[in-house]
């Protein structure tokens, strides 16, 4: 598997109160447990089964995937933001990676 | 329970998951909700089920009081129902959000929303796949 890079796409600026969206991707395969290799032998699953975002160190939301979630994971979602801060997101792998993105934003 | 019959009525889906939907449902809100309330933005017409595009928005409120906690989303003909669970605070300002899914043929979507009074309100949308997102 190549190098795996979260990108996050997030407003840098907003107004108090405003309600920012937030699109994440990153590469991964997401193995499904369900298929098998040229000899018939099943593949083992390895999945990015958590996400989580965090703003200025309190987690607003979070998801449980499951196999069924398509290759190279997409989310969208929204925020809330009421002060500047940092957004922190993390991707939990089967395998026990944790990778991690952070963006700033400031709010006027 | 309507909701439910509604689903069962779709000819030619005769899905060992479909019972695994309604007991996933049963699990996280005690019953199936007759409430919709979840609008599912799903294409009709899926050409690659290696990835549908799948968007919702629960119309509830996200206030401190009253809010969407969880949303989870089903697939009634993939070999295991789970796509995936969202899980929402009042910050997240509208619970809304989107991905891609796989789906390993035709079949029904259904998302189910869990207020955090315990209210349940649910979506569900048939999504017709021309090739199957399962891999051999």
């Amino acid at each position: 598997m190549a190098t795996i890079r979260p990108r996050v796409k997030a407003p840098k600026k907003a107004a108090a109160g405003e309600i920012i969206e937030i699109k994440t991707l990153i590469n991964h395969d997401m193995e499904s447990g369900q298929r098998k290799d040229k000899d018939g032998n099943p593949i083992p699953r390895q999945i990015i089964h958590k996400f989580t975002a965090e703003f200025n160190g309190t987690e607003f939301f979070s998801v449980d995937l499951a196999p069924a979630i398509s290759a190279n994971p997409y989310l969208s979602f929204n925020a809330k933001v009421d002060e500047s801060g940092e957004f922190t997101f993390r991707w939990f792998d089967d395998d026990g990676s944790v990778y991690e993105d952070t963006k700033s934003i400031e709010v006027t | 329970a309507a909701v439910v019959a509604g689903l069962t009525v779709i000819p030619g889906l005769a899905n060992a998951d479909e019972a695994a939907v309604t007991e996933a449902i049963k699990g996280m809100v005690g019953d199936v909700p007759d409430e919709s309330g979840v609008a599912l933005d799903l294409p009709e017409i899926a050409e690659n089920g290696n990835t549908v595009p799948l968007s919702f928005t629960v119309d509830a409120p996200m206030g401190e009081d009253l809010y969407v906690k969880d949303v989870m989303v089903m697939a009634d003909g993939n070999p295991s129902p789970d796509v995936a669970v969202f899980h929402f605070t009042p910050m997240s300002g509208v619970a809304a959000g989107s991905t891609r899914m796989r789906l390993a043929g035709t079949q029904n979507v259904v998302a189910v929303a869990r207020l955090s009074d315990g209210t349940a309100l649910m979506g569900s949308k048939q999504v017709k796949v021309t090739i199957g997102g399962c891999g051999g």
